[in-house]
This record gives structure tokens, C-alpha cells and sequence, in this order.
């Protein structure tokens, strides 16, 4: 018995829970999952093919890895062929195709790329190897934010001047706001990233759910977690309520978690970013602020800048946007697998696209 | 990278001025700092992402939620029937409370 795992995992329970779904809703819905961790969840377990067919569950863009925009994997890419540098990422980012090249590619010809579990053994890289460069690919939501921005404080307590961060820090809140304000929106209801949410708290999202009419609900990430929030987002939409309820209450508090807050607000500022997918989306990013610019590597390295072309065939955008799903695709399960990705969404575990290929779901 | 599983400290000690710990998950014991959590004490479980520990996991907020979704499963049972209004598979369906 795995505590906290296993009693969310139970069959009859979620049977218990689907039933009570298709009992309570009417009329059609559709929620979007933000985060990509939910996605593998739902295709993995089969949710989505087991709730009521007026209830449509759309993947959204919370991967970090496949809204990392092409000219950022580019510059890793540039910086990673560098003699003097020791990059170094979290294994996601390594196989995610450039313009032209993969890390895994540099590492391939003898480039010195290192995929770390925490941006701390970055750190401790750089003490042990003063005459390197020793560079992170700082990518995420808010969850790798607090830890990159430990890291930070960190080198620069202990006085280093060879560690750096190649920045990619995208927020969850903007994106929300983006896709509903987008006249091609279809979404209703939005399953709020559990972790993200154990970070940031839930200000941000009341006040989304206030502004445009949505329920939202924070959930863990076992099958019992989601369904329960299906079914508190299908009581809400049934009862025309639009409220932040929180499904992972053992994990997410109203305020967050405000250490971590604190640490991330001393590093980082908030700065407009553009994802890949999505476009530029103002206020939707973190960059450092400027007493830490030794520390960011854009800034330290002349990177020139970079012509980033995307595959033709790939469909990622439209993935990322909830308008297709992965077997709509051409290439999906043909020129494009996990083993050879065309996009980032087939790469990483959090990519709707490799969701689908693992579970072998190849039909729409 | 959002993703996370449950593990339980046990072990914390301080290393270059910051509070680590290990964190067993089922067996598999790795490192975490826990500057994040500073009111962590050995047994707790907690999250981790990216090495660093974000929360403590409440148990009776885990409670609560269980005590509700038990009241859904109390009122089916009751019926006989699952929430679809057929009958409970014999195979899944649990013996009811007083039945011999």
C-alpha cells in the first residue's frame, strides 16, 4: 500500500465517481486539462473515453518542453557546441528538435551536455570545474521556478562567476487568459495544474474564474483526482456557479507556498514571452532581475542571432491550442515518434502527442 | 517536469547552508532540498519537483476528501444499483453492510 497513491487509484471508487458525472450532467461541457502531467493521466487511464459524450475533455499547453519556442532550443543548442561550456538541462529538453539540431544531437558529437534532476547539482558543477562554464536551460512553470531561483541565490552566495541560466520560465495564469480571450475559444471549465497551484496558491485563479465566468478546479494527478474534478467542474457549470474549488487540498493551499514565492520574486521578474504554439502572450513569462544579470547566460554569451525554422508537417500549435488532437495529424505514429519527434509534443513526457503514442491510441 | 509523486522524508541534515533531505518513494530513496518546507519533520510526505520539496501533504485535508467521495459510494450501495441505474457488477461490488 503506497500512501497518497494507491487509495487514488482505486477502481471502484472512480467507477463511483464516473457514475455520479453521467448522473449530474446535462448539458454539454468542455474542459480543458491545462497541465501536461494531467494529460498523460486521463489518455493513460482512459477518462476521456469513459465519461458521459456531452462532456469533451481538450489537452492544453501545460508542457513546459513543448512551449519552449525554437529559437531558445536553437541558442541551447549554440551554447551546448561551446568548448568552454558545460550545459546542462533537465533530460526532457535533450531530444527536443531544433531548427537543425537536438542537444542529444551536440552530446552525440562530443559535446559536453549533462542532464541534471535539480538546477543545485548545476551549482555544485561549477564549484568543481572553475574553469568551465557551466550554463543551466532554466524551463518551466512555477513548479522549476522556485528551485532555478534557489539556485541562483545560491551561486551568487558563494561568489561564482562560471554559473548561468538560459532562461525559459512561462506562467500559468497569462496562458489561461490568453485562451479565453481568443475569439476561436471553446473551453469552459479548466482543470488547474495541481503542483503549479501548490506553488502560486489560488488568488490568481479566483480571480479568473470571477472575470470569465469558469469554473476552475486544482486537482492532484491519480484517475480518483481527476474525476473528482470533473465532477466538481460539471456541479458548478449545472449549477451556473463559477468558483475556484480546490480538489488537491492536501497539497495546494489558498496562499501557495510562500517561501518558495518569496525566493522566486527576489530572482525573477515577470517579462512577456513568446510560446512556441501560442505565440507572444504579454506578462506570461519570468526573466532575471537585473542585479542577477551575471547569471543569465543570454546576457553573458554572445549568442548571434538565430534563423529558427519548425518542421512543415508538424501540428504542435494547434495541439498546444486545444483545436486538434495528436491522431489528427498526418505524420502522428509515421514520420513522427517518440524515438524520432518531429515537434516537442512527441517528446516529452508531459506532450499530449506522446501521450497518445504510449497508449496506443492511433485513431481519432 | 510538473509531474510528482508522494515520497516520505527520512532523513534531514544541512549542506552548504541549506536544509536536504532524503525522500523515500516506496523504496527508491533520493535527494531533496528542503528550504521550501521549513517546517518539515522526518515522516512527513511531501512533493517533490525538480529536487526541490514544494509542500507537505496534509492528511486531513486527504481525509476529508475521502469522507465525501465514501458518501457517493454509501448512497449507491444503498440503491443496489451503480450511478448508471444498473445493476452492481457482482465481481466488483463490495458485500453490503448486514448482508450475510
Amino acid at each position: 500500500m503506497l500512501k497518497y497513491l494507491d487509495e487514488y487509484r482505486d477502481p471502484e471508487l472512480a467507477r463511483r465517481l464516473l457514475g455520479e458525472i453521467a448522473a449530474v450532467a446535462r448539458r454539454p461541457l468542455v474542459i480543458m486539462e491545462i497541465c501536461g502531467g494531467h494529460t498523460h493521466a486521463i489518455i493513460r487511464s482512459g477518462i476521456d473515453r469513459l465519461l458521459p459524450e456531452q462532456i469533451e475533455l481538450v489537452h492544453g499547453p501545460g508542457c513546459p518542453v513543448c512551449v519552449t519556442p525554437v529559437e531558445l532550443v536553437d541558442k541551447a543548442v549554440a551554447l551546448a557546441g561551446r568548448p568552454e561550456v558545460i550545459f546542462t538541462s533537465f533530460g526532457d529538453m535533450l531530444r527536443v528538435p531544433g531548427s537543425r539540431e537536438s542537444l542529444a544531437m551536440v552530446r552525440s558529437r562530443g559535446g559536453d551536455v549533462r542532464s541534471l534532476y535539480s538546477p543545485l547539482v548545476a551549482v555544485e558543477l561549477a564549484v568543481r570545474h572553475p574553469d568551465r562554464q557551466v550554463v543551466f536551460f532554466a524551463v518551466g512553470f512555477e513548479t522549476t521556478a522556485p528551485g532555478n531561483a534557489l539556485a541562483v541565490r545560491q551561486a551568487a552566495r558563494l561568489g561564482l562567476k562560471n554559473f548561468s541560466l538560459l532562461v525559459s520560465h512561462v506562467l500559468v495564469p497569462p496562458a489561461i487568459t490568453a485562451l479565453l480571450a481568443s475569439p476561436a475559444n471553446r473551453v469552459q471549465a479548466f482543470i488547474a495544474p495541481g503542483h503549479v497551484c501548490t506553488v502560486t496558491g489560488l488568488e490568481e485563479y479566483e480571480a479568473i474564474a470571477a472575470g470569465y465566468r469558469v469554473p476552475i478546479v486544482p486537482a492532484g494527478f491519480e484517475p480518483v483526482d481527476i474525476l473528482a474534478a470533473i465532477l466538481l467542474l460539471v456541479r458548478q457549470a449545472e449549477a451556473g456557479r463559477a468558483e475556484v474549488e480546490n480538489e488537491y487540498s492536501r497539497s495546494v493551499r489558498r496562499e501557495g507556498n510562500p517561501a518558495a514565492r518569496r525566493t522566486v520574486a527576489e530572482v525573477f521578474q515577470v517579462s512577456d514571452r513568446t510560446w512556441r504554439g501560442l505565440g507572444q502572450i504579454p506578462a506570461s513569462g519570468l526573466t532575471l532581475r537585473p542585479e542577477f544579470a551575471a547569471f543569465d547566460a543570454e546576457q553573458k554569451f554572445d549568442l548571434s542571432p538565430i534563423q529558427a525554422e519548425e518542421s512543415p508537417l508538424c501540428i504542435s500549435g494547434a495541439i498546444l491550442r486545444g483545436e486538434k488532437k495528436p491522431p489528427q495529424c498526418p505524420a502522428f505514429g509515421r514520420q513522427c515518434t517518440p524515438t524520432h519527434p518531429l515537434g516537442a509534443t512527441m517528446v516529452s513526457n508531459e506532450g499530449a502527442c506522446s501521450a497518445y503514442f504510449n497508449a496506443q491510441r492511433h485513431r481519432f | 517536469m510538473c509531474l510528482a509523486v508522494p515520497g516520505k522524508v527520512v532523513e534531514i541534515f544541512e549542506e552548504n547552508g541549506l536544509k536536504m533531505g532524503h525522500v523515500d518513494y516506496a523504496g527508491a530513496v533520493s535527494r531533496a532540498c528542503l528550504e521550501y518546507v521549513p517546517e518539515i519533520k522526518l515522516g512527513d510526505y511531501t512533493v517533490v519537483h525538480a529536487g526541490f520539496a514544494l509542500s507537505i501533504l496534509d492528511e486531513e485535508e486527504a481525509a476529508k476528501s475521502f469522507d465525501a467521495w465514501r458518501e457517493l459510494q454509501a448512497e449507491a450501495d444503498r440503491q443496489g444499483v451503480d450511478l448508471f441505474g444498473r445493476p452492481l457488477d457482482p465481481d466488483t461490488a463490495k458485500p453490503k453492510r448486514g448482508q450475510v
